[in-house]
């Protein structure tokens, strides 16, 4: 009787820790069943685009809210789309053609915010924010800092060196590095499925990560790759990927977490037929104080519209640009200390 | 001593006699004839939608990359600094006929490509591309080059309507689009390319290929004119053959025809691994722009 009690008890508890669980990351509750390849692999097949206004955390005017109602959501969008437009007329002449780098050339659907209304893709913790670490180690300070002041000649235009620049700038990698957060233009994966394998190419840059998942093991540790190692496995019709051996130059990941320690598994799993949720799992803790989750919805692209070729180094003319650009304010006599730092905007 | 030597010339005299006589050898298989099928009736496995499977990682071992046509061993660039490292393998043409039919006037540019092959100056946007191979400066190597690279590259097929190809060399990538109607919308650096089955021969037509790319490492060149037919056919279960063709009016008197086997690669835990190679490039093309020394 006693043993019965317990069990039920235990039955309760945990019957009510998945009822408390299950909602947390705003997923349908009904459970959609994907097609299946001819060899059996849920098929998450088709040109995805993860483009959103919504923010990586949330933003402080949101309060902790977590989701939005629809007049809440309206709003949100409605300045969340003003302050990322550049079809702007309210900067004045010079700031406006500024912006000419503009709305022809952007992605349109990153001025909505995600079908579920929510505040942040950060879905973990509950705060939808980064948590960063009080106290970085100082060898990681010291190689950050370096960094900063990379950036900041060149954010000056300024820059010494093309070494002055950032890996995506000088066409290395660009959103190919998981996790993949959404940019301004070229959202765009196609996912490609072959017995064994699950293949995702990124419009931005042209690599392929093709991605086994038969089971076999990592390479050696000592092999290291700008976009990694990948593995898969299915769990249940959900794509469960870990990526190692990411090669240890400082800012290739994001947020400079430290590839010596950083470690992320991503979830795919299509949750209609036009929809795959993607959540990403980070952690490193030379960087944040644990580790956290987003989730980003990739919605299907239609059929008419492709993926196109993105080549970047091949036509690099910026590059040549910014340095003889910042050779000439030398010769002004401009220094890093005088010029205003270029907004994110112009750069 | 002698009565193997014996042993050995009976053998030997024996096996050229079955073979001048037609007659099957009697142990193991039959050596094949170099670039066929093998056997002649091999019938590459099928996928679900009853195509030859084609999946793999494949390389080619022809030295074309230096030169399509004939040519010899060569030493690098610099070899007062370099010694043997970096200089180029001989090898035999793999253009049908041994030649590619330039017009006159073209072979004049392919001799300017050579010279200058090793030369780099992008301080001018509108004659950025005009010197230096684009392998050296990592530019995607267009088709057919990327696949007689000396890099491995995978064939990733399905059973949707387009398949990957993926290249080591640079992470090039590029989509067959199989019974595709539209056009290239725009010239790109590896061009567009559209994919039909003819039996057990995957057959991609390519247009839209951007004119700076360049066949090989000899200046041999192209314009945006350019047109390339490949076939890959499945030969046996560790090679297919290749085949391209190539038309281009504006630089060759007629349509021309490369050929040669491309090989699974076997090892039992071989992926495509990168070559990014972009680093390695930034020095040469934009060193010269850095910031001097105070004096």
């Amino acid at each position: 009787m006693r043993n019965r009690y317990r069990a039920s008890t235990a039955l309760v508890a945990a019957v009510v820790a998945v009822i408390l669980v299950v909602p947390a990351s705003g997923q349908a509750p009904k459970k959609y069943n994907p097609p299946k390849t001819p060899w059996g692999d849920p098929d998450l097949q088709g040109v995805w685009n993860d483009a959103t206004s919504t923010p990586l955390q949330r933003p402080a005017n949101v309060g902790e809210k977590d989701t939005l109602s629809d007049e809440e959501a309206e709003e949100f969008q409605k300045s969340l789309a003003f302050d990322l437009s550049r079809d702007r007329r309210d900067g004045g002449n010079a700031a406006d053609v500024n912006r000419a780098y503009n709305e022809h050339w952007m992605d349109a659907r990153r001025l909505k915010i995600t079908a579920d209304r929510r505040t942040s893709l950060i879905v973990d913790p509950v705060d939808g924010r980064i948590p960063t670490l009080a106290t970085v180690p100082p060898e990681r300070q010291r190689v950050r800092a370096s960094r900063a002041e990379a950036a900041a000649r060149f954010a000056a235009g300024l820059p010494d060196n093309y070494t002055d620049m950032s890996w995506p700038v000088r066409c290395v990698v660009r959103t190919d590095v998981p996790p993949y957060l959404p940019t301004i233009y070229n959202n765009n994966f196609q996912i490609f499925q072959s017995p064994g394998y699950v293949t995702i190419a990124p419009e931005m840059i042209h690599s392929a990560r093709i991605i086994p998942v038969d089971g076999r093991p990592h390479l050696n540790k000592g092999l290291r790759q700008w976009l990694g190692d990948t593995r898969g496995h299915w769990e249940g019709s959900t794509l469960v990927v870990e990526t190692t051996n990411f090669k240890a130059e400082e800012g290739v990941l994001f947020q400079g977490a430290n590839p010596a320690t950083f470690t992320i598994t991503e979830r795919f799993t299509r949750v209609a037929p036009d929809s795959i949720n993607y959540e990403f799992t980070v952690s490193d803790p030379t960087t944040w104080s644990r580790p956290w989750t987003a989730l980003i919805p990739w919605n299907k692209v239609d059929p008419g519209e492709q993926m196109f070729e993105y080549a970047c180094h091949e036509d690099n003319f910026d590059i040549v640009h910014f340095l003889t650009g910042a050779r000439l304010r030398e010769k002004n006599g401009e220094t890093v200390g005088q010029r205003p730092a270029r907004t994110a905007e112009e750069r | 001593m002698q009565l193997r030597r014996m042993m050995v010339f009976l053998g030997v005299a024996g096996a050229s006699v079955l073979l001048s006589l037609g007659v099957p050898p009697l142990f193991g298989q039959q050596r094949p004839q170099s670039g066929q099928q093998f056997p002649a009736s091999y019938r590459a496995p099928r996928l679900a939608d009853g195509h030859p499977d084609l999946n793999g990682i494949w390389q080619a071992l022809v030295t074309a990359n230096w030169d399509l046509q004939d040519h010899e061993a060569q030493p690098g660039p610099h070899p007062e600094l370099s010694g043997a490292y970096a200089a180029g393998p001989a090898g035999q043409s793999i253009i049908e006929g041994g030649e590619i039919p330039y017009k006159p006037e073209a072979l004049a540019r392919k001799k300017s490509n050579f010279d200058n092959r090793l030369r780099v100056d992008v301080s001018d946007d509108k004659t950025w591309h005009a010197l230096g191979d684009p392998e050296m400066k990592c530019y995607m190597p267009g088709v057919p080059r990327a696949t007689y690279m000396p890099f491995p590259f995978q064939i990733v097929q399905g059973t949707g309507p387009s398949i990957l190809m993926a290249y080591e060399f640079a992470s090039a990538t590029r989509i067959i689009r199989m019974n595709w109607e539209q056009a290239a919308p725009t010239d790109s650096w590896m061009g567009w390319s559209r994919g039909r089955w003819e039996g057990d021969t995957l057959v991609v037509d390519v247009t839209g290929q951007r004119e700076e790319t360049w066949f090989d490492r000899a200046g041999n060149y192209h314009s945006d004119a350019l047109h390339v037919v490949e076939r890959y056919t499945p030969a046996s279960p560790y090679h297919m053959m290749y085949e391209a063709t190539i038309e281009d009016p504006n630089v060759f008197t007629r349509p021309w025809k490369i050929s040669f086997p491309l090989y699974r690669r076997m090892e039992k835990s071989i992926q495509l691994l990168e070559f990014k190679c972009v680093p390695f490039t930034e020095e040469l093309l934009f060193g010269k722009f850095r910031k001097q020394a105070a004096r």
